[in-house]
């Protein structure tokens, strides 16, 4: 129907009615609304993987036990917590069109998250040929290698879609008028970074310290 | 410059490539339309249609299940075939008839109701639905490839929950289980993807005034099962993939002798399972809400009060999980927390029902099928509704847990309470889609035969239940009080099965030779009535703009509008 059809009978309240023609009509944009619900549902997904880990701290029968193993990695958490802060200076720089400081922030957040990864290998690399702890170890090794290796894909996802980003940069296809589109990746790599400080708090602080189960 | 922006008049451009050989109309040109499409009315109609196959596929094997159960220590099904056939029933209906279901009304009807060209990501959407129909041809398909190379198992025989330890490698031998596994886990990645296509739809494509206060009740609803849906599926995904991961990597997840769990299966089994209760009774209170204000000409009673009960239903959900654990031995402040919880969403349930009864209060009820379908699923789902307040009692449960007064309980819920609000959409919508009236004479054959057929079949399981009859049992010796009731009970699906004939026929038949509908049939209110029947593949000739909650009413009576009032 339109407008005036509508109108009938009542100018003058309908001028106030998000209906009438001259009324603002501003919805979501669905860019926003789609990374939130997968963020969302993704989040579903880690807590249960964390609650799993926390269920089973202390219930393996046989080690390595986590306080044997495991170190704080504070050198790959710096990179990838740091990542978030690179990230949103490349949407800055793109927000004022300078395409040439994006490239520069954008290319840091993907060495930053290559470093992470490449330490996360190199940590799995000396738990297995080294520690002799494997997803079948124990409990322990179930827990940890499903938890630790579903952000570790989480962050190659990422990496895949800052380096396509970068990629089409280079080629200058990426323009002022994307920042929403490079806007939603980075609310995607803030998400994956926020769940490693949940993993690193549990997995590598709570479970390390604990000496028996809490659950 | 843009082409798209040039003032050229519109040319009616053929964009289907007819290659030689292949006549419009012809087999191969429809099966090509059918794979390419991601028109959301189509894949509507084709998730419908898929889940009508699997629901006559799922129903036959319960239809043989009650043919063997009908006598004592009858011979007709051996036992492993028996567990095989409860497993595929009951993962069938929930996951490849209940969740089709509710998309193709969400995919056909959202849209339209909301004023929208398609949904938000088309080709997510068809992505969705094709991801749903592989996981459903990998379950049937475990019939053949089920043994493997080692030359043991079939279809997955685990029941439909599957619990661990049953699922591990040394009792679930052969691939069955791992079939079950890949066809939920996929089957859930299909839900997640359309529940997020749906939300954004809602939330980003709304046609000009249609605030979210003026929605249909449909499309609120929708947007409860669609928040449900991405927050309970991730827990049934991630405990898939921790049995996988025990069943391929030897992972110690729910491997008792090495410090595992079984029990921790269950939780996360159904902190996903009763959410999953309401994913798909939602969707039945999305139609009843739709369907009962226009068959007793009055606008909903409650619209608010409406929504918020459905938002409180779904927030009471997640956290009444363990009702479906009392038997499993969890300390006495779970099991009180857990009844109390699972009692309250007696509460806004009971809103809805007495709102619906409100909205028929002097109303002019016309008894057409839809709403026949509608006011059977009022009475059904509060008994439903009452054994289920019955089963939250942790002792009560106790006693009956496993018998057959829980398989009456849900199935009360989901044929009484789903399955007859699917019905009365099927005969509401039916004209929007086709644009023929299903026949009244065999919609009235259809109800008065199932719903016969159904009470029939299911109400003497609740005395089965009291009398000690465990479920999932292949025979039963004579003599011990159950034999007439099973006797009712089998008797009960040749009647139902009638009914759900006569539907079929009727949806056939009335394609070819129905009456023809017009645009709006019922003199309904809501947008998807302001186009063609069927609509055109750009839905809506004009953008649509509403100023209510019933932008039709406004159309066909300007003096005297909704909008005065709201």
């Amino acid at each position: 129907m339109s407008a005036e059809e509508l109108n009938a009978g009542d100018p003058q309240g309908f001028i106030n009615d998000p209906s009438h023609p001259d009324q603002p009509w501003r919805l979501p944009s669905p860019r926003h609304v789609g990374i939130i619900s997968l963020i969302l549902t993704e989040s579903a997904l880690f807590s249960i993987f964390v609650v799993a880990y926390l269920w089973y701290i202390g219930k393996s029968l046989n080690g390595p036990f986590p306080h044997e193993v495991l170190h704080l990695p504070i050198f790959a958490s710096v990179c990838l917590i740091g990542s978030s802060f690179t990230i949103m200076g490349a949407e800055f720089a793109l927000k004022k069109a300078n395409h040439a400081l994006f490239n520069i922030w954008w290319g840091i957040t993907i060495i930053l998250g290559t470093i992470f990864i490449v330490y996360t290998g190199l940590e799995w690399h000396e738990l297995i040929y080294e520690k002799g702890l494997t997803i079948s170890t124990n409990v322990f090794g179930s827990t940890f290698y499903s938890l630790v290796g579903l952000h570790a894909s989480h962050v190659i996802v990422g990496l895949f879609l800052l380096i396509t980003v970068l990629i089409s940069s280079f080629r200058g296809k990426i323009h002022h008028d994307h920042h929403e589109h490079v806007e939603v990746i980075s609310w995607y790599w803030h998400f994956v970074d926020a769940v490693w400080i949940v993993v690193l708090l549990v997995v590598y602080i709570i479970s390390v310290h604990a000496d028996r189960p809490i659950v | 410059m843009n082409p798209h922006a040039s003032d050229a008049p519109i040319v009616d451009v053929e964009l289907q490539p007819v290659r030689p050989g292949e006549e419009k109309g012809s087999f191969a040109a429809i099966l090509q339309d059918l794979v390419f499409t991601v028109d959301h009315k189509k894949l509507g109609l084709m998730y419908f249609g898929t889940g009508l196959i699997f629901f006559v596929i799922a129903g036959l094997m319960a239809a043989l299940m009650r043919y063997q159960l009908a006598i004592p220590n009858h011979d007709f099904l051996e036992p492993d075939v028996f567990n095989r056939f409860f497993t595929m029933h009951g993962t069938a209906m929930v996951f490849l008839v209940g969740m089709p279901m509710i998309f193709a009304f969400a995919n056909y009807l959202i849209p339209l109701m909301i004023g929208a060209r398609d949904m938000a990501f088309p080709r997510l959407n068809a992505f969705g639905f094709w991801i749903f129909f592989f996981s459903g041809i990998l379950l049937y398909f475990s019939y053949i490839a089920g043994p493997g190379l080692y030359d043991a198992g079939s279809a997955p025989d685990v029941g439909w929950f599957a619990y661990s330890p049953l699922t591990l490698k040394a009792f679930s031998r052969g691939h069955s289980t791992d079939y079950w596994t890949i066809s939920i886990l996929l089957g859930g990645i299909g839900s997640i993807a359309t529940s997020i296509n749906i939300l954004v739809t809602v939330f980003c494509l709304r046609c000009k005034g249609m605030t979210l206060g003026r929605m249909p009740l449909l499309v609120w609803l929708y947007i409860v099962v669609a928040f449900l849906v991405i927050i309970a599926l991730p827990p049934l995904s991630a405990c898939q993939i921790m049995l996988l991961l025990d069943r391929f990597l030897d992972a110690k997840f729910f491997d008792t002798q090495a410090g595992g769990d079984a029990v921790l299966w269950q939780h996360f089994f159904w902190i996903f399972g009763h959410p999953e209760v309401y994913i798909l009774i939602l969707p039945g209170f999305a139609i009843a809400s739709e369907v009962i204000p226009v068959f007793s000409r009055k606008p909903i009673f409650g619209y608010p009060v409406m929504v918020a009960a459905s938002v409180m239903i779904a927030f009471i959900s997640l956290g009444v999980w363990a009702h479906h654990m009392f038997a499993v031995g969890m300390v006495s402040g779970a099991n009180t927390f857990f009844a109390i919880s699972t009692m309250l969403v007696a509460i806004p349930t009971g809103i809805k029902i007495f709102n619906w009864l409100g909205t028929m209060y002097g109303g002019k009820i016309r008894m057409r099928p839809p709403m026949l379908f509608c006011i059977a699923f009022l009475f059904q789902f509060l008994i439903a509704g009452l054994t289920g307040v019955m089963l939250a009692v942790a002792p009560f449960d106790w006693q009956l847990t496993d018998s057959y007064f829980v398989v009456a309980h849900f199935h009360y819920v989901l044929i009484g309470g789903l399955l007859y609000t699917i019905f009365a959409g099927v005969y509401y919508w039916y004209p929007k889609c086709t644009g023929r009236m299903l026949s009244e004479k065999l919609g009235h054959w259809h109800f008065w035969l199932f719903t016969i057929g159904f009470h029939l079949t299911f109400f003497p399981q609740h005395l089965l239940g009291f009398l000690g009859m465990p479920r999932r049992y292949y025979t039963y010796d004579a003599g011990r009080g159950w034999d007439e009731w099973n006797l009712i009970s089998s008797i009960g699906v040749i009647i139902q099965a009638a009914g759900i004939l006569f539907f079929v026929i009727n949806l056939v038949r009335s394609y070819f030779k129905g009456e023809k509908a017009g645009d709006d049939p019922w003199d309904a209110w809501t947008l998807e009535w302001n186009t063609t029947s069927p609509p055109a593949e750009y839905n809506f000739e004009k953008p649509q703009v509403v100023r209510s909650r019933r932008p039709l009413w406004d159309l066909k009576h300007p003096d005297d509008p909704d909008w005065k009032y709201e």
